[in-house]
């Protein structure tokens, strides 16, 4: 049942230019060509009776209820499925249409329980409202005939139950599982009165392919599909809009509230992002945030040897703040440092590379997103002047040639998964790179046109052939390059690319792509009227992920595919607020917005607004304090919502850094793997106990709202107040909308951004300023942010880390639906059932070769460490390539990944690690090493 | 910091840079990256490692990248009136 505060106007919205006027029981309405009467009339205020009609799907008319009469028509057409015409008269009420409705009423109820009062849809049922709109008082034909009332329940999934007794047969749910979702999960088996909703082959759901969105359980107009939540706690009194904590397409979410209970999550039908769409996790795994494990009071010890010691707050800030002072005042002003979180808010992010900045008196800043996407800041920086993506996600919507690189979107990203899945059903023609035959390769009705199955670790390569083709056969949109981009940077990327080296042919060997299937995929892109790229960590994470950006943001603009819905370079952040981390100034090197420290203008910006002097050099990364660290010079961290023991690469020398630090002040909402290092633990808050913004990754600036008040007693935003005050430094904000006032007024590309307007418009996109002040969907529309674009020589430069003949596979890694990174979230919460440990993906040949079967444990062995898994063998993954997930601690992927890293910014290279699989006894009696 | 990280960083970001076509060009971009995105200690600590040692592990371009940077900053520092060239 979608929320009980959602209008619903029963089919969706058209978009079309011309306007029709219409008569609906007296009253004038306007609306776009192609909308229905049952839309027309919502709009002009009347709500015709319906009950297989939603505005989320297309009209079906099946229910026969929203029947009305039209002058001039024979009959009374059903109103959800009737366009509108210009000068049309409606009537939505007669004595005709209550009788006809009455009589299609009785037969529904006369198959259906009568027990309103206790059934969990009691308060937010459409029938038992229709039942009331249509005066239904009497069913003819009695109670006694063959019915479906003793229908067994179906409680298999985790969130949700199917009741087919209370099912109405409407198909909302069939048709929200493939026009929402693109699953094809659900079907009406049967004929007549035999017509049944089925999950797959007639499988329980729980264990068909059904992948737990929620969708059909949003668009089910009775009890038959319920969340279990609702039927253990009733109704919701109230909702309060907020934003998704996990992953960077930043749904907008109806938290549904009993007192201060989180009754259940419902996407927001007016969210920018997802359109009243969700998936398994940011609709039903909210429950970590109440889970026993949470951290409810702060901690200390003086050494990571000692037992934790529960302290008040006071205690624990006095504390860190003096052992922070402490080491300042023995080590020098670069010895301490702060990691950001992007699974926490702008304002919050702001604040602690602010506390890093003034009040610790250096650069020494850094964020999770260095582990991710900092290779897409650099590289659009670079290009285009802008470190974000040029679309929104709608954008989608308008492109006739996709092409995925090194995402795994329908897992990674699903709500927009689907949009994607839903564009390619509509005639797109998808493009997949990457080295496994992920999802969105073959599913029902969706099927890549070229799939190029490339080694890892050669995506360069790729794109360089795929824009050697586009330029060698003149595909190029030369008008576009000379128009909008630098000619010289332009001349010297030419004759570099046109060199034989770049050609499909040259490369065959390297990337082990057919250098056919390469030509045809690039005249595919270069020939589209619209293509448009999006891309994930599969690009970011290796040696050579800044080359690769640039790569693409090449050819876009080589095939002028920038600057208009339907095309750009798109990428597709992990976390929720990975965009909005580095916005904030995260990175050692950059104020908000991007802008260098170094620039005097801007540091002097922040030095009158703060009161403070600013260090004018770049500070470290992440890894850089973790050599520096090993190296004696690194000895204090506060780390803001951040698991870099199990989330940094090579977790041995992490662990060795970690070790050397004599403060490691870590806030969180759990102890995580880097609270075994740590010497204070200051509880932090999840995102349904604080205020403020996310910012996803269409740069959407979205508000997230407190629905209960923090557990440890505190939002993160006002511990990282209390601690820089305790340095001296105080920061008075009584709320996160000062934080914001202070980034808008020292950040140009958020200068218009307040929580008055997003209260106003929802969100906003920036750059939100004068020159945009709703938001900016499209940048780089007629010039780039850095005015010309620049094209850049990408070379292709190999990994240092090589196969060989003692590590002979290259392993990669990745996530899954139903877990998200590290998993201290979702592992506390019961999709840990539909993920219980991460697999070792290999394929059968390379599994035969050792004498692997399916579900054998294994040893993976690098030269960095081992661990052990068990296998799964899946004709997924390339001869030579293995996979796996690093969801469960335990697993300890992280072990096996090397120092390697990107270039330009140091990202870790997780996704190419020679390794060498081998059959073992058992996973116990193992403990996971680091080879030192 | 370990010389050894610091030299590998430094040849990456070299061989990216040695593909463009002109020299000077490529020298002012490996000096430019590692002016922009390398904590002055870090610089600092790669340039005294090649006094000391010669740098022959690292590529030309990067040596000749270190040595542009040491001449901008005693240029930025004759400017200043300063006598010594200031890390921080």
């Amino acid at each position: 049942m979608r929320s009980a505060s959602d209008t619903d106007f029963g089919t969706p919205a058209r978009a079309g230019d011309a306007a029709v006027t219409v008569k609906i029981d007296g009253a004038t309405v306007v609306v776009p060509a192609g909308t229905s009467v049952m839309r027309a009339a919502a709009i002009a205020g009347r709500r015709i009776p319906k009950l297989c009609a939603t505005d989320s799907l297309e009209p079906f008319g099946s229910c026969r209820l929203c029947l009305v009469e039209i002058e001039g028509v024979r009959g009374y057409p059903a109103s959800c499925t009737t366009p509108v015409r210009d000068a049309m008269v409606v009537r939505t009420e007669s004595e005709a249409l209550a009788k006809l409705r009455r009589g299609v009423m009785e037969l529904y109820i006369s198959d259906h329980p009568l027990d309103c009062l206790t059934c969990p849809a009691n308060g937010n049922c459409e029938l038992q409202e229709m039942a009331g709109a249509v005066g239904l008082r009497e069913v003819r034909y009695g109670y006694q005939g063959a019915n479906h009332l003793a229908a067994a329940k179906d409680e298999s999934d985790l969130y949700f139950t199917f009741d087919p007794s209370r099912c109405i047969v409407c198909s909302r749910c069939v048709r929200a599982c493939e026009e929402i979702q693109g699953t094809f999960a659900l079907t009406i088996e049967g004929r007549g009165f035999g017509s049944a909703v089925s999950a797959s082959n007639h499988e329980p759901f729980g264990s068909s392919e059904c992948v737990s969105c929620g969708a059909c359980v949003q668009s089910c107009p009775t009890a038959a599909l319920t969340e279990k939540s609702v039927i253990a706690m009733g109704q919701a009194e109230r909702s309060v809009v907020t934003t998704c904590g996990y992953c960077g397409v930043g749904c907008s979410f109806k938290a549904e509230m009993k007192g201060a209970t989180v009754v259940r999550m419902v996407p927001n039908q007016d969210g920018h992002a997802n359109h009243g769409h969700a998936c398994v996790k940011g609709r039903f795994a909210w429950g970590y945030a109440t889970h026993p494990d949470r951290v409810k009071r702060p901690m200390v010890r003086a050494t990571i040897d000692d037992p934790w010691r529960e302290v008040s707050w006071e205690e624990a800030i006095a504390h860190a703040a003096r052992e922070l002072k402490r080491i300042q005042a023995r080590y020098g002003r670069e010895a301490v440092g702060g990691i950001t979180s992007s699974r926490c808010t702008n304002e919050e992010t702001y604040l602690v590379q602010k506390l890093v900045r003034a009040a610790f008196g250096n650069n020494n800043v850094d964020t999770c997103a260095r582990v991710c996407h900092s290779p897409t800041g650099y590289g659009l920086k670079h290009a285009f002047g802008t470190s974000a993506t040029t679309q929104d996600f709608d954008s989608v919507r308008y492109a006739d040639v996709i092409m995925i690189i090194g995402a795994n979107p329908t897992e990674g990203h699903p709500v927009f998964g689907s949009a994607l899945k839903r564009r390619i059903r509509e005639g797109a023609q998808l493009i997949v790179i990457d080295p496994r035959q992920i999802e969105i390769v073959k599913l029902p009705h969706v099927a890549a046109t070229h799939h190029l199955k490339l080694r890892p670790g050669t995506n360069v390569a790729i794109i360089n052939a795929i824009a050697h083709v586009v330029m060698s056969e003149a595909l190029a949109d030369l008008e576009f390059v000379r128009a909008r981009c630098e000619p010289r940077e332009f001349e010297n990327w030419r004759r570099f690319i046109l060199e034989p080296r770049n050609s499909p042919e040259a490369v065959e060997p390297i990337t082990g792509v057919p250098a056919s299937d390469l030509r045809a995929a690039a005249r595919l892109y270069a020939s589209a009227p619209n293509g448009a790229i999006y891309y994930g960590l599969g690009v970011t994470e290796h040696s050579q992920g800044s080359t690769m950006v640039l790569g693409m943001a090449n050819l876009a603009m080589l095939t002028g595919n920038i600057g208009r819905p339907g095309v750009g370079v798109n990428p597709l952040r992990g976390q929720n607020n990975v965009q909005g981390s580095c916005d904030m100034g995260s990175f050692p090197h950059e104020l908000t917005g991007y802008r260098h420290i170094s620039d005097a203008a801007t540091r002097g910006a922040f030095e009158r607004d703060w009161r403070v002097a600013l260090d004018p050099e770049p500070g470290f990364r992440i890894p850089n304090m973790m050599d520096a660290a090993l190296d004696g010079t690194f000895k204090g961290l506060y780390i803001q919502g951040e698991d870099p023991v199990q989330s940094e690469p090579d977790s041995g020398h992490v662990i060795a850094a970690l070790k050397k630090m004599e403060c490691v002040v870590l806030q969180d909402i759990f102890l995580n793997e880097t609270a075994k290092y740590a010497h204070v633990v200051l509880p932090g808050a999840s995102f349904l106990e604080k205020n403020g913004t996310f910012t996803n990754s269409e740069r959407r600036v979205s508000r997230v709202r407190k629905v209960m008040e923090p557990i440890a007693g505190y939002e993160d935003w006002q511990i990282t107040c209390l601690l820089s005050a305790a340095l001296g430094y105080p920061m008075a904000y009584s709320h996160p909308a000062q934080i914001m006032d202070e980034i808008a007024r020292l950040t140009p590309t958020f200068a218009g951004v307040s929580y008055e307007k997003l209260e106003r418009l929802g969100s906003v996109q920036w750059p939100c300023n004068d020159a945009a002040p709703e938001g900016t969907p499209t940048m780089h529309v007629d010039r780039f942010a850095r005015g010309l674009g620049k094209f850049t020589i990408t070379e292709y430069i190999p990994s240092e880390e090589r196969t060989s003949a003692r590590f002979p596979l290259v392993l990669t890694t990745g996530r899954i639906l139903t877990q998200y990174n590290v998993g201290s979230q979702t592992r506390r919460t019961p999709n840990e059932s539909m993920h219980q440990e991460d697999l070792l993906e290999i394929h059968p040949h390379d599994a035969q070769n050792r004498g692997i079967r399916e579900g054998a444990s294994v040893e993976v062995r690098s030269r960095k460490g081992a661990t052990r898994l068990r296998a799964h063998l899946s004709p997924r993954m390339q001869p030579g390539v293995v996979y796996t997930t690093f969801h469960h601690p335990e697993s300890r992927t992280n072990l096996l990944t090397t120092e390697f890293s990107d270039w330009a910014t140091n990202c870790p290279e997780y996704k190419v690690t020679a390794v060498e699989v081998m059959p073992v006894a058992k996973l116990e009696d193992f403990e996971s090493v680091p080879h030192r | 910091m370990d010389n050894r990280r610091l030299i590998m960083m430094a040849n990456q970001i070299g061989a990216f840079f040695e593909a463009w076509p002109d020299r000077a060009e490529a020298v002012a971009g490996v000096a430019g990256h590692l002016k922009n995105f390398w904590a002055p200690s870090m610089r600092r600590q790669l340039a005294e490692h090649m006094a000391a040692s010669g740098g022959g592990e690292l590529k030309e371009i990067v040596r000749d990248a270190v040595r542009l940077l040491a001449r901008e900053a005693a240029a930025a520092a004759a400017k200043r009136g300063d006598e010594k060239p200031s890390g921080r």
